[in-house]
């Protein structure tokens, strides 16, 4: 294919850590496939060029939590043929979404020497809270054999096929022993979305959420499993508050542990 | 009945490996006994032990030298002869003309060590699933040797005399062993277990060794962790589809499949497409997948099974009902990994006495309750 | 001692067959609606050309290169099966991919499965197919073997119902059969949801039009598919005008990943809806339609 046959694929960044980015730099050999697969036209990690839209396929990493973000995201919004939001951060808002229930304005005056220059909204929300997104890759970060996974559908003239089910069902294919039931170890593997190849548990770690919810995920019950291992509810209730807390099902969970524990101060006598 | 010491032993295991099989043994690994490729008898689990219940799953120390002294690990022989993944096809299109290719790889054959009663059980279920319809799983299968191991201290979840398969291996072995503190009583019953047994020194076993044997089993049989009911099935599944109790286990059950891929009869999967980028090669990848995720029921438009409570009822009433009308044989093995590898401790033998208890009970619609 | 050598307790494995994906090209598309659009294709083999064979109500799992596979009734004339038909409706990945298809491109063909539409069981008396929606493409093969043997019947009924005139699938068909009425007689009865001006039959559910095909229900096979509330209601439709449950037959839809009843996603009940059915006789599986997401 010539280059100018190729998809057009643009790479575009809100706010985030770039480590999402970092997942399609690091592709190695697949990069090399990738680049004589598809035309990138704009990567703001690899390059400074720059090529005007539209866009067959665009990425895009990263939250608003900006104004001039929302500008922006419609804009690549209306040069994109296909959207993807890549990441915890432009699918659910990601850690800088701790500030959702917090008076932000107070974290910037702590942070920033002079803040009236730093211009923030007080939330930092999803992509798909301000434009359509065709299809969200979730993870901090992503995982990249999803993406190229996806890119490669894509190609095929296909709908990538994300699977919803939990990280469990990917611990058990890949034969981990189970961090919570052989050791106790709090692991939110059973509410969250599969994607990441169970990573934390490969290494003896709890599932931290990265991947968002599953569908539709019981975070009441595995809530009350963790009271039980002997984790604290306000400790549970930070675990889902955690890099995808902003997600609504995670979110929904941290606030009803959190309800039902003042119910507990209440009730103790 | 012959008697191999535990020299004897090691070097019989030694003599399949050097005769080029893939030896799968339990060993200690990450927190537990599992099942895995292992060299040889010096990597089994020695002086080790377990303790099971449901949610829970710890090793525990042994003060002798007893390497099958516990019950089972997380897997069985479903991980090897079923891989979790697996490319079935391959496909190629070039200038325009397609290619599909499904052959079966030609791995090394397995030799299992160590299985137990329900673990070989648990093979001849999936068997009628596989056997005839998977040209993958069967060559896999045919060329398996099985020595298997009767228990001697079952698991706290563990169930296997309701189901009738177990704790002393019955079918499906080349070899079974039953281990006593300085060797093994060795059951041969096929000619292959036969030439098996010749590659080493043996001895026939005295009478006094099989009785020893004889009573671990005995002894095993009284030390079950749980029973199970299974009069009425399946029936009794059947007439309880609006059992009110279905409603009550979803509230706890997370739907996270970790019971389904424990299960060593479990067989459903996906086929997974993948592309190459190149857009030249692409792969039809079975994986293990589970009935308790939304997405298993998809069809367009909609998620047949869009409740928990509706997922937890298909699998419990295909595991203990329709398995029979389906396969003429339990989808339960009574091994009790879906008891102990559930992050939340939900236990098949509770939710069907439950249900048994309370036969015939419906769920009542709300509107009828107020009224 | 040791002279045993273990190599040799290999036993070569009796090789399950497995299906072979057979290819076949695409030959010609034809848009039936605005998004339903049947692929005729031909085996590039021609052996399979030669020996591939099907009954009505089938299905095959077409694969699409990179794609994946998706199960699809055969749309086409029974007795001529060098060349078949795949009605396809994009909804979803696969579907929608069949849309970029040109003749030319191959696809992959695993088949046929299932249980067939029971036509031997209908000889000798009336035949009444009911179709709805998209559910006319697994019936459209059992329509032309009706047609084909016309004799074995008495009477042959096909009541079609469809959203709008736009969505009635094999237009052109229906016409001709409907003309055909008085040399081959075959009843047609068309109706759609919600009518224009052009069109000549009736307006209204599918089940408006049992009144006027006064069957004889004693003596009348019924084939039923359609979607899910068309079935609920034409089913229930058949049970008030004392059909026997025992005449009357189904096509059930489910998640179908490997059509050989191993991959488990087509379960109903006991059933597995690729070997067991698709077609089942409505006995069989009324208790099972009743109950809540099964
Ligand atoms: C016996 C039978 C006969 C069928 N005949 C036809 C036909 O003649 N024409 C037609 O247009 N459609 C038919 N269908 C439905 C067709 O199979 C689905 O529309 C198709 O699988 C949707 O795939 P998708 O990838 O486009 O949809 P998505 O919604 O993206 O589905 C993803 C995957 O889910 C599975 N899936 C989704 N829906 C269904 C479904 N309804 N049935 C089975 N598996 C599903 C498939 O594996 C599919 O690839 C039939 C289904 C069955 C079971
Ligand atoms: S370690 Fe976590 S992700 Fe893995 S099976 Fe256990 S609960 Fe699930
Ligand atoms: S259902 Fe549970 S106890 Fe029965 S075989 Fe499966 S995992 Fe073992
Ligand atoms: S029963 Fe337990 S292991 Fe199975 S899906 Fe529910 S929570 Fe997970």
């Amino acid at each position: 294919m010539s280059a100018s046959t190729k998809p057009r694929v643009a790479v575009f960044k809100m706010a985030s850590c770039d480590g999402c980015q970092l997942q399609i730099l690091d592709a190695e050999e697949a990069l090399l496939d990738l680049a004589g697969a598809i035309n990138i036209v704009n990567f703001a990690e690899a390059s400074s060029y720059m090529e005007p839209g539209p866009y067959d396929v665009t990425l895009v990493e990263g939250s608003i939590s900006a104004p001039e973000q929302i500008e922006q995201v419609k804009e690549i919004r209306e040069q994109s043929k296909f959207l993807i939001a890549i990441g915890a951060c432009a699918t659910s808002g990601g850690i800088q979404a701790l500030r959702n229930t917090q008076d932000a304005g107070a974290f910037v005056r702590t942070i920033y020497p002079t803040p009236e220059y730093v211009k923030t909204l007080a939330t930092s929300t999803p992509i798909a809270d301000h434009v359509r997104v065709d299809l969200e890759l979730t993870g901090c970060p992503i995982d990249r054999g999803q993406l190229l996974g996806a890119l490669s559908a894509l190609l095929a003239g296909a709908m990538p096929r994300i699977s919803t089910s939990s990280v469990c069902v990917e611990c058990k294919r890949r034969g981990y022993v189970c961090v919570l039931v052989a050791k106790g170890e709090p692991c939110l593997g059973p509410v969250t979305r599969t994607g990441c190849g169970a990573l934390c548990p490969a290494f003896g770690r709890g599932c931290y959420g990265c991947f968002g919810p599953s569908q539709p995920p019981n975070t009441d019950a595995l809530g009350r499993r963790l009271v039980d291992l002997g984790l604290p509810s306000k400790l549970v209730a930070d675990k889902f508050r955690f890099i995808t807390g902003w997600a609504p099902a995670f979110r929904e969970a941290a606030d009803a542990i959190a309800d039902g524990r003042k119910d507990e101060e209440v009730a103790a006598p | 009945m012959r008697y191999l010491d535990r020299e004897a032993f090691g070097k019989l295991v030694d003599a399949l490996a050097g005769a080029g099989y893939d030896l799968i043994g339990p060993t200690v690994r990450d927190g537990a006994i599992v099942l895995d490729h292992i060299d040889g008898a010096e990597d089994l689990p020695s002086g080790v032990g377990e303790e099971q219940g449901p949610g829970t799953y710890r090793l525990t120390s042994r003060d002798d030298d007893m390497v099958f002294s516990w019950a089972h690990g997380p897997d069985a022989g479903k991980r090897f002869l079923f891989p979790a993944r697996e490319v079935l096809c391959t496909a190629k299109r070039n200038d325009g003309q397609l290619t599909v290719e499904c052959r079966p790889g030609d791995e090394r054959p397995f030799a299992f060590v160590g299985l137990r009663s329900c673990d070989l059980h648990a093979i001849a279920v999936q068997d009628r699933v596989f056997l005839d319809a998977d040209p993958h799983y069967a060559r896999r299968r045919e060329r398996a040797l099985f020595i298997g191991v009767n228990c001697a201290v079952p698991g706290g979840t563990c169930f296997c005399t309701s189901m009738g398969t177990g704790p002393k291996c019955t079918i499906g072995f080349d070899l079974a062993l039953t281990e006593l503190p300085g060797g093994f009583v060795v059951e041969v019953s096929s000619p292959r277990g036969e030439q098996m047994i010749e590659v080493v020194r043996s001895r026939e076993a005295t009478e006094e060794e099989v009785r020893a044997a004889q009573a671990v089993t005995t002894e095993a049989e009284g030390q079950m962790g749980r029973s199970l009911d299974v009069a009425d099935m399946p029936e009794l599944l059947y007439r309880n589809r609006e059992h009110p109790r279905w409603k009550d286990v979803a509230a706890r059950c997370l739907a996270c499949g970790n019971c389904t891929s424990a299960c060593p009869t479990c067989f459903c999967h996906d086929i997974v497409e993948g592309m190459s980028i190149t857009g030249d090669t692409a792969t039809r990848t079975r994986e293990w997948a589970s009935c308790f995720s939304e997405e298993f029921s998809h069809i367009v438009g909609m998620e047949i099974r869009k409740s928990r409570e509706s997922r937890y009822r298909q699998w419990l009433t295909h595991k203990f009902a329709s398995w029979i009308d389906q396969f003429g044989t339990s989808g339960c093995v009574g091994c009790g990994r879906c008891i102990t590898w559930c992050p939340v401790g939900i236990d098949v033998t509770e939710e069907i006495t439950a249900i048994r208890a309370t036969d015939g009970e419906v769920e009542v619609a709300e509107e009828v309750m107020a009224s | 001692m040791m002279a045993v050598d273990l190599r040799s307790l290999e036993v070569p494995p009796e090789s399950a067959e497995g299906t072979p994906t057979r290819v076949a090209t695409i030959r010609r598309i034809v848009q039936e609606t605005p998004d339903t659009f049947t692929y005729w294709m031909t085996f590039r083999d021609p052996v399979d050309r030669a020996t591939y064979r099907f009954a009505p109500g089938q299905l095959n799992m077409l694969y699409l290169f990179g794609v994946g596979e998706i199960p699809i009734s055969v749309a086409s004339d029974p007795e001529l099966p060098a060349r078949i038909a795949h009605t396809i409706r994009s909804t979803g990945r696969v579907t929608d991919a069949f849309r970029l298809l040109k003749p030319g491109d191959q696809v992959g063909v695993r088949g046929p499965f299932g249980r067939p539409w029971p036509l031997r069981e209908a000889r000798g008396g009336d035949l009444m197919i009911v179709a709805g929606g998209l559910g006319l493409a697994p019936l459209r093969s059992a329509i032309y073997q009706a047609i084909r043997h016309r004799g074995q019947f008495r009477r042959l009924m096909v009541l079609v119902g469809a959203r709008g005139p736009e969505h009635m699938l094999y237009r052109q068909e229906l016409d001709m059969w409907n003309q055909w009425m008085q040399f081959r007689g075959v009843e047609t009865y068309l109706t759609v949801d919600v009518a224009d001006d052009q069109w000549p039959y009736d307006e209204g559910v599918v089940t408006t039009l049992f009144p006027k095909v006064r069957v004889d229900p004693e003596w009348t096979t019924a084939f039923v598919c359609g979607p899910e509330i068309m079935m609920h209601f034409a089913l229930r439709g058949l049970r008030d005008m004392e059909f026997p449950m025992d005449q009357v037959w189904v096509s059930m839809e489910r998640n179908m990943q490997c059509a050989i009843r191993v991959c488990g996603h087509c379960q109903f009940g006991p059933k597995f809806v690729c070997a067991d059915g698709p077609v089942f006789r409505y006995d069989e599986v009324a208790d099972l339609m009743e109950v809540h997401e099964l």
